[in-house]
Order: structure tokens, then C-alpha cells, then sequence
């Protein structure tokens, strides 16, 4: 074990999957010399050279839309999008082609590429830097979408986002790259898709949340332990697709009380599709309506306002209380 | 050529008579399509056509006509091309596949495998951002990839005068400082030549081409279209007058190496390859969940919660 921010750790496993495999190569604005603008490539050009580490030019959809024709080549490229806002440009080439090319050729070909993006918001970014876009990802058929909230799952997730067959988009929290920090295992670490992780157990309410929410969501639920006694748990998903139902609707139906907290605005917003599995799975356990804990219905806000906009603590540990409150 | 012009019919007729799909004729672009093809070495090189070229891509396989006709028929097996078939999936999004061919180039040079990549498009698709974006990459990283613009003067209803202020589609290459060059796209040797200097280029290590074909869509942009409303009867003419076929059966005639009999026997040559291709089309089976196990490279435990919800579906519905 070593102790890791979510950024190291990225670095770390990037380096690692380089070494392991020779059809690894990472492409990007700025992710050769400079070692990409966070330094999640730092290192990688001088150790694998300027051929495996690529400078690109500043195109993101010739950015995702070549790791396609590189894949088919046998190449296993990996492309870092600065931004996620910034995958608008790109999002004809993840939607329309990456996710689809598989079922386009009768199964017969897939396509091997990751695409990381830093996301969320919390560090003061201009305009587009900070959008939570997953759900519009999540309706992209074909691809796969992780989202890791601690540093030993950025590693995990990574690693089984790089090493999987089909298309995978790794959002990373931006927020988290240097704020989170935990033991991250040393050598080969893969942590599969679709099992969610029990960050803390409870038996009174869940609160379900992915990426940088999960700390928000585990600091709520301790302060609403502390001052009413009822036993909180938070379920981090880390992959929504795949998702895991079964952790979901097992949570559910130990607490009959579920919170759903995400970044993104709230109309067709991932916690939605939350929400509507538990309905589907688990509604006969619910003691309570399940909460929805988002951002909102208006573009990301400007610097000055985003500590409104993006739900905190109070805001969760507010929608914890109420759920605790209600009686169905 | 003449293979593809009687097969393209032949798919235009079958879905006038509602047994096949959409499909979008390759009448007058024959040479473009096919004398480019005729460059390329199939056991090491690839084609990334858009959506009008598959009918003219024999030249990587005879399986390729089959998958035409799967496309056509919208059987799901139409891009399941066997390994040994280097041909991409046909692409419906234009210039879409342009930044997949870069790619794909840049990889088998990186993976230090000896083919050329030969991706087709449009003059309505060089409007486009990955068209540009493409093109820039490959000059950047010295893709051997040959983008092969098939200017037929149209896209649907719109004229390639109002596609672009640019002099030439081949003055687009300036942009992207690889060599642009025109060549008249209904004249198979030309076409071919041009081409064959391109591959030689791009496995050199001197990177990729833009080719301009210049020539006509002689046809209606897909069955579901009316050129009547917009193509001008005496350019049409005037283009009818170049067709690629007859330019070529007049040389090969001049030259002694063509005559009505060997007309007659191609053709029904073409029309014995097409009935037996389409045979195997219709024989080609169908699993009705295919769509759940071609998602991913193993179905994610969502679809197939979905694929029971749907075989119950199904067995209730029934009743």
C-alpha cells in the first residue's frame, strides 16, 4: 500500500499499463511535454517516448474519433479530454461512433479506447470546465462509464477501464485530484466494473452518489448520525454503466430509506435512473419517498456561485433528515 | 465498374419493389470508386467507405457484395466483415469515418504493419469539422491514409458551389499541408494512377493525400429521392456524355479488347454473382435479441434483466 491523491494514482496506473502492455499509448492536448495540464501523464513521455505519448493537435472529436481507427488497429489508446465540457466537440464521436461501432459490425469488432475527463465542480474553473454531463453519456449504448470517488478505485477503475474490451469514459472529480487521498494497493489492482462499494454501512437510510459526492454524501451522513442516532450508509456505484442494481435494491431494502446525490442538474440526470430502479426493485420496502439531492435546471454557474449551485453537505444532510422524518 | 453499375440497379430495382431498403445508386461514380479500390493491395491495405461505395469495393473481397446487400436489406450481420475482409462498416454519418481511417492508419504504422488506408467521402462532407480535423491530424502524425473525395457535385439537393468558396475540395489540402490533387474522377486510369501514387507516398513514410475525384451523380441520391426538383436536364446530359463505363468500353473497343459479345457475358456474369449473393443474403439467419449480445463484447447485467423482461414480455403478450 501507498498512500496516493486520486491524481498519483492516476499517473501511477497510466505508467504501470504502459509498461505492462506495448499497445498502450496516451493521447491528448498537452499530455507529452508538459505531462497534461493536471500532470496525470507526467513522466510517460520521457519513459515510453514521444510515438506511445502524443501531443495532438487541439481537436477533440479527431482526439476520440482516431482512437476508434487506432483501436481497430490494435492499438489500446487512451485520450485524455482536458474538460469534460469540452466532449460537446467530441460527443458526435463517442455517441454516434466509439459506442456504436460494435453493434455496426455485428459484434465482430469492438473498440478498446479510454477516455478520461476530469469533471465537477469546486475549484473555481471558467466556464464549461465544471459540467457534470454522465447522464447524456449514459444514454450513449455501448459505452461504459466509471466514475471513481477514492484514490485505490481510480487506480482500480483505470485499470479495468483500459484493460476492457469496449469503450469506456473514466470521469475524473476535479475537485478530488489532489483533495482525496487514501492507500492505494501496489501492483496489479483491477476493481470490476458494476460493483458498487459500501463506503460506510447503515441501517436507517442509504445515500447512493458516485465520484467527489460520495465524500460530501459520507460527511452528511455522519453529522445526521451524530445529532439523531439513526444509522446512515453511503453506496458509492463507481460504474453507472454497468450499474449494480443488486447493491442498489439490497441497500434499499435494508433501509426502506433512500437519498440520491448528484452534481448534474436534476431533469433526466443520472439519480434519476437511480430512482427509478429502486422504484422498480425495491418498492415495496420503502418506508419513504426517495430524495433527489442535485444541482439545477441552469447551466454551471460562474466561480461566485457555484458554492450554491453544487449540493453540500447541509444540502444532503437536509435531505437525509427529511427522509428520516417521512412515513410512507 | 460494370459489376458495380448493374448491381447498384439491381438494389435499386429490388427496393422499387419493396423487398430491400433505402440505397443510395452509384451511377457515374463507378471510376472514382472502383479505379481507386483498384490501387490498393486488399491483403494489407483497408477501405473506409461512407454509404454509395460498398456496391464498387469487390476489389477487397468478393464477400464485400454480400455485405451490400445485408446492409440494404438492414440485417445485422451487414458489417460483421470477416477478418480477412478489410473493408470498415458502412458509415451513414458524414466524414464521420475520416478521423477512424487517420486512426486506423496512424495504428498500423505505430503496430509496424505495411498497409494504406483508402477512405472515401463526399463533397458535402469536406463542410465538415472531422473532415478538417482529420485531415490536419494526419499531416501531423504522417498517416499513410489516402482521403479519396468523391466530388459528385451533389449533396442531396445542395451543389458543391455552394458546399464551399474554395476554389478546389483539393485546395483543401493546403489547410492540412498535405498534397491536394484533382483528378478527373471518370476516367478509371486517371483515378487509379493518382491513387497508386498515393499509396506509394504513404508507405514511404511521407504521409497522407487528398485526391479530389471530380465527377457526377448521374442517379438520385437514394431511392427515397427526387432529382427532378433540382439537377439541371442538360448538365445532366453533358455528364451523361463522360460516363465512366462508355469512356472506357470506347477505349477498350479502339484497343480491340472489347466487343458486345464480352459485354453481354459481363453482365450476365454480374447478374449470376448478384443472384447468388442475394440468395445468401436472404438465407443469412436472424436472432431476433441479436441487439443485446452486439452492445458490448458480453451484454452488462441491465440488458439482460431486459432480454428476460422481453422473452416474458413476449411468452405473456402471446397469452
Amino acid at each position: 500500500m501507498a498512500t496516493m491523491t486520486m491524481l498519483e494514482a492516476v499517473r501511477h496506473t497510466l505508467h504501470e499499463e504502459m509498461a505492462r502492455d506495448e499497445r498502450v499509448m496516451v493521447l491528448g492536448q498537452d499530455v507529452g511535454t508538459l505531462g497534461g495540464v493536471f500532470r496525470a501523464t507526467e513522466g510517460l513521455r520521457d519513459r515510453f517516448g514521444a510515438e506511445r505519448v502524443v501531443d495532438t493537435p487541439l481537436s477533440e472529436g479527431a482526439i476520440v474519433g482516431a482512437s476508434l481507427g487506432l483501436a481497430w488497429a490494435g492499438m489500446v489508446p487512451v485520450a485524455e479530454i482536458q474538460f469534460l465540457g469540452f466532449t460537446h466537440q467530441a460527443f458526435h464521436q463517442v455517441a454516434g461512433q466509439l459506442a456504436r461501432i460494435r453493434a455496426r459490425s455485428g459484434g465482430r469488432h469492438g473498440c478498446q479506447a479510454t477516455l478520461r475527463a476530469p469533471f465537477g465542480g469546486g475549484v473555481r474553473a471558467p466556464e464549461l470546465h465544471s459540467d457534470s454531463l454522465e447522464a447524456q453519456f449514459a444514454q450513449c449504448a455501448g459505452l461504459k462509464i466509471a466514475a471513481p470517488a477514492s484514490a485505490a478505485d481510480a487506480k482500480g477503475l483505470l485499470t479495468a477501464a483500459i484493460r476492457d474490451p469496449d469503450p469506456v469514459l473514466v470521469l475524473e472529480p476535479l475537485r478530488g485530484y489532489r483533495a482525496i487521498k487514501d492507500d492505494v494497493p501496489e501492483g496489479e489492482h483491477i476493481v470490476p466494473f458494476g460493483r458498487a462499494r459500501e463506503v460506510r454501512g447503515g441501517d436507517d437510510c442509504v445515500i447512493i452518489a458516485w465520484s467527489a459526492m460520495v465524500q460530501t454524501c459520507l460527511r452528511a451522513a455522519l453529522e445526521v448520525e451524530e445529532e439523531s442516532g439513526a444509522s446512515i450508509g453511503v453506496l458509492d456505484l463507481r460504474t453507472l454503466v454497468p450499474l449494480d442494481v443488486e447493491a442498489i435494491v439490497a441497500a434499499a431494502e435494508r433501509t426502506g430509506r433512500v437519498v440520491v446525490a448528484q452534481e448534474a442538474p436534476p431533469t433526466a440526470g443520472f439519480a434519476s435512473e437511480v430512482v427509478a430502479t429502486v422504484q422498480e426493485e425495491a418498492f415495496y420496502a420503502l418506508e419513504a419517498p426517495i430524495a433527489r439531492v442535485s444541482g439545477f435546471d441552469t447551466p454551471y454557474p460562474p466561480a461566485m456561485l457555484e458554492e450554491r449551485w453544487v449540493p453540500d453537505v447541509s444540502r444532503v444532510a437536509a435531505a437525509v433528515r427529511r427522509t428520516l422524518e417521512a412515513r410512507a | 465498374m460494370l459489376r458495380a453499375r448493374r448491381w447498384s440497379t439491381r438494389l435499386f430495382n429490388l427496393q422499387r419493389q419493396g423487398r430491400m431498403g433505402t440505397t443510395a445508386p452509384i451511377d457515374g461514380e463507378e471510376a472514382a470508386v472502383v479505379g481507386s479500390a483498384a490501387a490498393m493491395d486488399p491483403a494489407v491495405d483497408w477501405a473506409v467507405p461512407q454509404y454509395r461505395e460498398p456496391v464498387g469495393l469487390s476489389r477487397f473481397g468478393d464477400r464485400v457484395l454480400l455485405h451490400t446487400i445485408l446492409y440494404h436489406l438492414g440485417h445485422p450481420d451487414a458489417g460483421a466483415y470477416p477478418p480477412d475482409i478489410h473493408v470498415f462498416p458502412t458509415q451513414i454519418s458524414i466524414a464521420a469515418q475520416i478521423p477512424h481511417a487517420v486512426g486506423l492508419a496512424w495504428g498500423l504504422r505505430l503496430r509496424g504493419e505495411p498497409g494504406a488506408v483508402l477512405c472515401y467521402f463526399g463533397d458535402g462532407a469536406t463542410s465538415e469539422g472531422d473532415f478538417y480535423e482529420a485531415a490536419n491530424l494526419a499531416g501531423v502524425v504522417r498517416a499513410p491514409v489516402i482521403l479519396l473525395c468523391v466530388n459528385n457535385s451533389w449533396a442531396i439537393s445542395t451543389p458543391v458551389r455552394l458546399q464551399t468558396a474554395a476554389g478546389s475540395i483539393a485546395d483543401k489540402a493546403a489547410a492540412a499541408g498535405i498534397p491536394g490533387v484533382r483528378v478527373d474522377g471518370n476516367d478509371v486510369v486517371a483515378v487509379r494512377e493518382a491513387t497508386a501514387a498515393a499509396r506509394r507516398r504513404a508507405l514511404a513514410g511521407e504521409g497522407p493525400t487528398l485526391i479530389e475525384a471530380v465527377t457526377y451523380r448521374m442517379g438520385p441520391h437514394t431511392t427515397a429521392d427526387d432529382p427532378t426538383r433540382y439537377v439541371p436536364p442538360e448538365e445532366l446530359a453533358a455528364w451523361a456524355e463522360r460516363d465512366p463505363i462508355a469512356r472506357l468500353g470506347t477505349r477498350l473497343e479502339q484497343a480491340g479488347l472489347w466487343d458486345d459479345d464480352r459485354q453481354r457475358a459481363a453482365e450476365e456474369d454480374a447478374d449470376r454473382r448478384f443472384d447468388a449473393a442475394f440468395d445468401a443474403a436472404q438465407a443469412t439467419p436472424l436472432r431476433d435479441d441479436v441487439f443485446i449480445d452486439t452492445a458490448y463484447a458480453s451484454p452488462t447485467p441491465q440488458l439482460e434483466r431486459q432480454r428476460r423482461l422481453l422473452h416474458d414480455e413476449r411468452s405473456r403478450g402471446a397469452g
